[in-house]
């Protein structure tokens, strides 16, 4: 299985999700945002930190960079695409996923563990998990409190492509409580928490290996 | 010349003529200009540099002491290639420009120290953060404390480096002129450590990064003039800090040294260009010609002397051979970053500025960089220095209602728990954070070994303004204990001496006394300075802050998988107070807190005693559940942290003669530690403490904390209590 | 009382470094496409802060968000504003 990790310039996350990638047994790439094809993997990371130092708007100037006209194609293919933090912002801001995430309601940037449900644990991103099961990751964003209109709550909601929950009062006030996302083919996920920085128990937990686990079992284009 | 003529460069009269003695001739304006940046305080050193060399600074373990970008110590031997595994760190102050602007001024000094970092070839992997106002009972220092936290994490956050650790500290000697202290430690193997060093005559120097703009230009006369309602388009330009181009400048330039692109090279601080590029010369021994046509600039009209005094942010100096220039342009092109060839390495040991063929300015660096006067200053102890030790303690000695006391103190913002700042800061970024904000240190893991660091910062500065010399040795041996009950070994440290106004006896009475401490404490616990900063003349209205010597320790842990946290882990541990308490609430919290007052005598320091217990939790680590070291609040502040941090109660029952019950919970003494053990490794430890004092003090369990004294119940308090007044009262003071 | 919108714009001083208009200039330039065939240059990201107030005359108005803007919603160490007046038309 081969995982491609897309750098943007103020990207910050990609040596974590490369590394988690490779414990869970990808063939990890880093690729280049100016690159126009990100062809041959399974799986495509968008990962976290501050694209274009989060300029404008998160994940608003990323969108437009050379590598995502590719990444849409790939994810209309059907390869996996993780969003993890400012990539679940960019995911947005690009239409793969609905939404948009704002400022958190305290208005400050929040780093702490939180405990997430998983609310579906069928998806190809969760398959290693159960449904209902509480684990902890941790949140380290200032933009994470995420909105949709009311008709894109209802098909969230209804169509159980609400993946993860914050299991307490969302810290970053949230619609609903959600963390997570999956678009409706089930091969687009976005999450605000970081499943790779708890892969590993030395750094507190490792219950965020299951998405990478998850994915290198059932990651496979329908 | 009129006189004005060197004094609006800051120079004396007497500074002047030692110009005209090493150069023969009257400078220009912009030599003078570049004299008077090279020769200020911030660039030179010149009135503590003669205190500075009492610091030892060598040692096995040092691999680069003061002089260079960072210091540089040794964390693991031979375990991997490219030589042995170092850690690069230094801290610095970015005081005066957060009094004007909290959020950039902190933000840029983040970004400045992380400059210092990479400049070493090292990739920073972790920030510490020491920052102080005025009571939060004025809402500007609350407005200070939010701009200056949320500075420090966007820059931090932004550039994907850990904010691991650090200190908040309230005092009222430090409202209108806060402190703002950044420490960042970056990773380098030995082989790939880069200087700078402007080398070889006919090399290029490249000026890479950000455009050159008016920003921060003699932003430090500024700062150090009282805030007024002056015109602010006479003000200098507030320094903004762009963390995403400081990213792109990060990545550039870790993939140019890796690439072994690069001779030497150093960021742009203060003085900019000037100092970056007399210092590198200075370093070599080489000479240095810029050509100012040459430099990108952000604004028009700019002057000769506002190019080279620019204080722009997110910029580096480099020095490359000329066939390695195009290679260093392409990766700059690669990250969107502009490098540009704006000068050569000369074998005349001058540092030379021309525009084309026009020579401007033309002066041997090393009179920049060496030959700045060294002052030693007259200094005479102050007046309150003994009035104040021999203080009356015995209100504060003989105060009762301990649960009610207990509850305020933990309130306090002092004591209570800083998560509403370290929330603020993704300590987890990188994945190597094994120990987070919140503990006595923070421990990183190390790649390729089993080995992991632990950071600390830390300073008293009560202790120093009532006894400078014990108090800097306190900062040093607090430092160390921190990194110590991680079951870390300590190995060097980096400092910010921040002070008032040094020609004023009194205050440089402070400084040598308190830089003699330290230099006692660092020889004592074999812990070399590796550099540092000095930041004088934090005064407001007269008025200096508390002497406060800010210590950046490094400690090694060999297996880090082992390192100790503050929080009880489980019920039916015991717990055990290792060390003495003595009768010593003298510059206590508990007495502040009574009085509002800091008087009394500064616990006293053993160095031996200190040793001893540094060595039993380093050598016992494996064999405890928790350590949290003793200091400000005494022992039983450190119990409830224990107790709040693990989410478990203790019970607790002990006997001492001859301390009244504030003194036994209260006291401050030195060189202590609450540990927690399980049962079954409760004889070996007990052994391994055979020649060091302690006490059985109870056990862990329970949602209480409840503690008889001498045959009295002094508390018993649901953990709930406590716990949340711990942790909202840093909010609640907001 | 009449009403009166207003709104204050606040940018930073010309001489000052504006990272954001800097790094969104970069991406119209590089962007793919997003700006061809046009020259863009001097790109500024500021913010608008609209209010209604109530005062009998513009210049009152005017006056009193001056004030305002000095000590809130401005840092006059590194920004600017301007303010606009409107009187709301009567229902």
């Amino acid at each position: 299985m081969r995982a491609a990790v897309v750098v943007f310039p103020g990207s910050n996350c990609d040596r974590d999700a490369l590394r988690a990638a490779e414990l869970a047994g990808f063939d990890v790439r880093f690729v280049w945002h100016k690159e126009s094809a990100v062809d041959g993997f399974d799986l495509i990371v968008l990962p976290g930190g501050f694209s274009f130092g989060d300029y404008l708007r998160t994940g608003a100037i990323a969108r437009w960079s050379p590598i995502m006209s590719d990444v849409v194609r790939q994810a209309e293919r059907g390869v996996m695409v993780l969003g993890i933090c400012n990539g679940f912002q960019i995911l947005t801001e690009a239409g793969l996923l609905p939404g948009v995430l704002l400022r958190n309601k305290g208005l400050l940037f929040l780093s702490e563990d939180v405990a997430l449900r998983v609310e579906n644990a069928s998806t190809a991103f969760t398959s290693a998990y159960k449904r209902g099961q509480t684990i902890r990751l941790p949140i380290a964003h200032g933009d994470g409190n995420y909105y949709v209109d009311a008709e894109g709550l209802k098909r969230l909601e209804g169509e159980g492509r609400v993946v993860f929950r914050y299991a307490d009062e969302p810290p970053n006030g949230a619609l609903n409580g959600i963390a997570g996302i999956i678009n409706e083919r089930g091969n687009v996920l976005g999450m605000m928490p970081h499943p790779e920085r708890h892969c590993e128990d030395i750094l507190g937990s490792h219950d965020g290996k299951g998405v990478f686990e998850s994915l290198m079992k059932d990651g496979v284009p329908k | 010349m009129t006189d004005n003529v060197f004094s609006a460069h800051g120079l004396t009269e007497e500074e002047y003529t030692r110009i005209l003695g090493l150069i023969d001739r009257a400078p220009n304006y912009l030599e003078l200009a570049l004299f008077g940046v090279m020769w200020s305080e911030h660039c030179s050193y010149k009135n503590s540099k003669a205190q500075l060399r009492k610091f030892p600074t060598s040692g096995e373990n040092i691999v680069q002491g003061p002089g260079e970008n960072a210091g540089v110590v040794r964390l693991d031997r031979g375990a991997t290639v490219g030589g042995d595994l170092c850690a690069a760190f230094k801290m610095e102050s970015h005081n005066h420009p957060s009094a004007i602007e909290p959020y950039q001024g902190a933000a840029t000094g983040v970004g400045g120290i992380i400059r210092d970092i990479f400049a070493m070839g090292a990739r920073p992997v972790a920030l510490l953060d020491s920052i102080r106002f005025g009571t939060l009972s004025s809402s500007r220092n609350a407005e200070l404390l939010r701009g200056v936290v949320k500075g420090v994490g966007d820059y931090g956050n932004c550039m994907g480096i850990p904010t691991v650790g650090g200190e908040t500290v309230f005092h009222d000697s430090y409202s209108g002129n806060p402190l703002v202290n950044a420490m960042c430690v970056g990773l380098v193997h030995e082989a790939h450590i880069f200087k700078g060093r402007a080398s070889g005559v006919g090399n290029v120097v490249m000026l890479v990064g950000a455009r050159t703009g008016r920003d921060g230009i003699k932003g430090a006369s500024f700062a150090s003039e009282e805030l007024s309602d002056s015109d602010p388009d006479k003000r200098p330009n507030v320094q903004v800090g762009d963390p995403f181009m400081e990213k792109l400048l990060l990545e550039a330039s870790l993939e140019v040294l890796e690439a072994d692109l690069v001779v030497g090279i150093q960021d742009l601080g203060a003085a900019g260009l000037t100092s970056s590029g007399a210092e590198m010369a200075g370093r070599a021994g080489s000479g240095v010609c810029i050509d100012i046509d040459k430099i990108p600039l952000r604004e028009t009209g700019m002057e000769p002397w506002e190019i080279m005094l620019s204080e722009s942010q997110e910029r580096m100096l480099m020095v490359v051979e000329p066939s390695k220039v195009d290679h260093i342009a392409a990766v700059f092109e690669k990250w969107d970053l502009a490098a540009s060839a704006i000068g050569e390495v000369t074998g005349d040991g001058n540092f030379t500025i021309k525009r084309g063929a026009e020579i401007l300015a033309s002066i041997p660096a090393k009179f920049l960089t060496d030959d700045a006067p060294v002052n030693v200053r007259p200094y005479s102890e102050p007046e309150y220095f003994r009035k104040l030790s021999n203080a009356d303690l015995s209100i504060t000695r003989n105060s009762n209602d301990i649960p009610a006391l207990l509850l305020r103190l933990i309130a306090t913002p002092n004591i209570a728990s800083k998560r509403f700042v370290y929330r603020q800061y993704d300590s987890t970024v990188g994945v190597r954070t094994v120990v987070r904000p919140g503990g006595d240190a923070a421990v990183m893991r190390l790649p390729g070994t089993e080995k992991g660091m632990a950071l600390s910062v830390d300073c008293n500065a009560r202790y120093v303004y009532l006894n400078p010399r014990r108090g800097g040795a306190i900062a040093v041996a607090e430092a160390a204990r921190n990194v110590a009950c991680t079951g870390a070994r300590p190995l060097a440290i980096t400092n910010c001496l921040n002070f008032g106004n040094p020609e004023k006896p009194e205050i440089y009475w402070q400084f040598v006394q308190a830089t003699d401490g330290m230099a006692e404490a660092c020889e004592a616990f074999n812990t070399p300075v590796t550099g540092g900063n000095v930041s004088f003349y934090n005064e407001y209205d007269g008025v200096a802050i508390y002497p406060t010597p800010t210590i950046g320790m490094v400690g090694v842990i060999d297996d880090v998988a082992k390192a100790v946290t503050i929080g009880f882990k489980h019920q039916g541990d015991a717990v055990l107070l290792v060390g003495e308490t003595l009768d010593e609430l003298g510059a206590s919290e508990l007495h502040y807190m009574l009085t509002g007052r800091d008087e009394g005598a500064v616990p006293r320091l053993d160095f031996a005693a200190e040793k001893a217990l540094h060595s039993f939790l380093i050598n016992t680590a494996p064999l405890l559940a928790s350590a949290h070291d003793c200091s400000d609040g005494g022992v039983i502040v450190t119990i409830v942290e224990s107790a709040a941090v693990g989410g478990l109660g203790v019970s607790l029952k002990w006997r001492w003669e001859n301390l009244s019950p504030a003194a036994a919970l209260f006291s401050e003494s030195q060189s202590r530690a609450v540990i927690s053990v399980e049962q079954k490794n409760l004889p070996a430890v007990l052994d391994a403490l055979s020649a060091l004092p302690y006490t059985m003090l109870g056990t862990v369990g329970g949602d209480r904390v409840s503690i008889e004294y001498n045959g009295a119940a002094l508390v018993n308090c649901p953990l709930s209590d406590l716990t949340n007044a711990w942790r909202s009262g840093l909010e609640a003071a907001l | 009382m009449p009403k009166f919108n207003v709104s204050v714009t606040v940018m930073f001083r010309p001489n000052i470094l504006d990272p954001q208009g800097a790094a969104v200039e970069r991406a119209l330039k590089n962007q793919a496409g997003l700006a061809s065939g046009v020259s863009i240059s001097n790109v500024r990201v500021g913010k608008v802060i609209s209010m209604t107030v109530e005062g009998s005359d513009e210049r009152g108005v005017q006056e009193r968000v001056k004030a305002i803007a000095d000590r809130i919603l401005a840092n006059p160490v590194m920004e600017q504003y301007s303010v606009e007046v409107l009187e709301e038309s009567a229902k």
